[in-house]
């Protein structure tokens, strides 16, 4: 098993999560981030122009088997895509074990 | 008079007496949109306490000191008739006041301007003031300063008399009594205090630290708008038709004019169309025509409003300028556009003349020095025994917490900066 880290655009998401049901991958969470990069975002404020680096992402987290990560991976950086500096990132790791609380299931079937 | 015309007029009054006190509601909501989420109880406590006990301070003895009926031959500068509000035999009919309402709504109707002074002064020192401190300020502001203030033009003290038979400074809702005697007491208040943390870089560069709630200070904006129809609408002291409609017409096209200046005005020197500004822009209109709401014809109004709009953007440029941090603007709203629009008397309308400008800036003056003298003496008399401070680490906390030990929102999590 694996796990597949995404962080993406925030306007990238929607298509993002439509490719991956297409592949059917069908489970995986998701949070807003903050995080520094080398994007800055103009800002005035009563005056005042600020710019700040501190840019809005989203971070999926994505477990898988280890057939599915190839497709996995291949689709975010598809659907994820703009081109412009800020596209995100993806990380792979390994997963240990998995576990469904419900049945208490664990290995492969703990995340289908 | 006919009692029918009496009812008439003092249920407008009383009307008008409830609109100014829903203005408590906007300037609690356009403060706490400008500053930052952890601050939101402490800005809230102190405009609370303002409205309760700048009310019972004005039954105490703020009424008779602001309309003590100065003795004939009186120099007018300061007079008391004495504690409570009783009324006067006479009080509750029409021989009153001509008729246009009674000895207990003008005790309301005026107390209901009295806190506003004080509120003023509180969204200018958010986010780092004492509370006790500011208690003890707001005590003496509202119980003594702004009453005696008041008593020199509405009282019939010597302003009002300048020009002897003649006429003399002129101020119809408060531009100078109300917002200025507000916004110098926020003038002295953040000089005393200093800014914020943050808000100045260390080469003194102006540094941006937006509020929490946007949509809050909108929704304050248009609550002040609205509340305006009473604080100048009541001032008329009758439901007189022509003049009560002329105010409203007046107020509303000022207040317009004023938020369209300080747009256009920001949009073009930032290239940003900045929500903020527009909406102090609209409050400096308001207070703008407020000297001169029933002199003005409706075009008179437009220009006072748009050139108190221009005076916005400038205005908070300048502030920031001088390295004093005034987180809401009310310096810029209360004092300058106050201060604008009581000269405005003498440019515009009805009593336009030279003479009158005279007049006109006696009052500004003679008012900006009372103010600025008394604010200065009681902060800096607070600030040598008791500090007027919170310290570095309640400041970056929030006060909040540090002095109230709440969260304004407990359950919902936002941002911490």
């Amino acid at each position: 098993m694996k796990k597949v880290e995404a962080i993406i655009r925030k306007s990238k998401f929607d298509d993002v999560k439509n490719a991956l049901h297409e592949i059917e991958v069908n489970f995986f969470s998701y949070w807003d981030v903050t995080g520094v990069g080398n994007e800055k975002q103009g800002h005035v404020y009563r005056g005042i122009s600020y710019s700040t680096t501190d840019i809005q992402r989203r971070y999926l987290e994505i477990v898988v088997s280890d057939e599915f990560l190839e497709r996995t991976v291949n689709t975010v950086l598809e659907a994820a895509y703009t081109g412009n500096v800020g596209d995100g990132k993806i990380f792979v790791s390994d997963v240990l074990q998995a576990y469904r609380i419900r049945t208490k299931e664990n290995g492969q079937a703990g995340i289908n | 008079m006919e009692a029918g015309l009496f009812t008439a007029n003092n249920v407008w009054m009383m009307v008008c007496t409830a609109l100014v006190f829903f203005m408590h509601t906007g300037f609690a909501f356009l403060e706490i949109g400008l500053t930052r989420q952890k601050n939101t109880i402490n800005i809230l406590f102190k405009n609370i306490f303002i409205i309760t006990v700048g009310l019972l301070l004005y039954y105490i003895g703020g009424f008779n000191l602001m309309y003590p009926g100065f003795e004939e031959g009186s120099l007018g500068i300061f007079e008391f008739a004495g504690f409570g509000i009783d009324a006067p035999e006479n009080g509750m009919t029409a021989e009153y006041a001509d008729g246009g309402y009674t000895w207990w709504t003008d005790f309301l109707f005026q107390g209901m301007f009295a806190a506003t002074a004080a509120t003023i002064v509180s969204g200018a020192v958010a986010e780092r003031i004492k509370i006790g401190p500011f208690m003890i300020f707001t005590i003496i502001y509202v119980g003594l300063i702004y009453p005696i203030a008041g008593s020199w033009q509405w009282g019939g003290g010597f302003l009002s008399t300048l020009g002897g038979e003649e006429g003399g400074f002129y101020d119809f809702a408060g531009s100078t009594l109300v917002h200025s005697v507000g916004g110098w007491g926020a003038l002295i208040a953040i000089y005393l205090l200093g800014a914020r943390i943050g808000k100045f870089s260390k080469d003194g560069k102006p540094q941006a630290i937006p509020g929490h709630s946007i949509p809050m200070a909108t929704a304050g904006v248009l609550i002040l708008w609205l509340g305006w129809f009473g604080f100048n609408g009541g001032s008329v002291l009758s439901a007189d038709p022509a003049t009560t409609s002329l105010v409203l017409v007046t107020t509303c096209l000022a207040a317009a004019a004023g938020g369209v200046g300080a747009a256009a005005l920001s949009t073009i020197m930032y290239k940003n169309m900045d929500l903020t500004m527009f909406l102090n822009g609209i409050l400096g209109g308001l207070v703008g025509i407020t000297a001169g709401a029933d002199l003005m014809s409706p075009t008179e109004a437009v220009i006072i409003g748009f050139i108190a709009g221009l005076i916005i953007v400038l205005g908070v440029a300048l502030i920031d300028r001088i390295r004093l941090d005034d987180p809401v603007g009310a310096v810029t709203v209360h004092l300058i556009c106050g201060i604008w629009g009581t000269l405005a008397v003498g440019i515009f309308g009805d009593l336009a003349g030279g003479q009158q400008l005279i007049y006109q800036l006696t009052g500004v003056a003679s008012v900006g020095v009372f103010c600025c003298v008394s604010a200065f003496i009681i902060i800096f008399a607070l600030k040598k025994t008791v500090g007027i401070r919170v310290p570095k680490e309640e400041e970056i906390d929030g006060l909040d917490l540090a002095e109230h030990g709440m969260d304004a929102y407990a359950d919902f999590r936002m941002s911490e900066q």
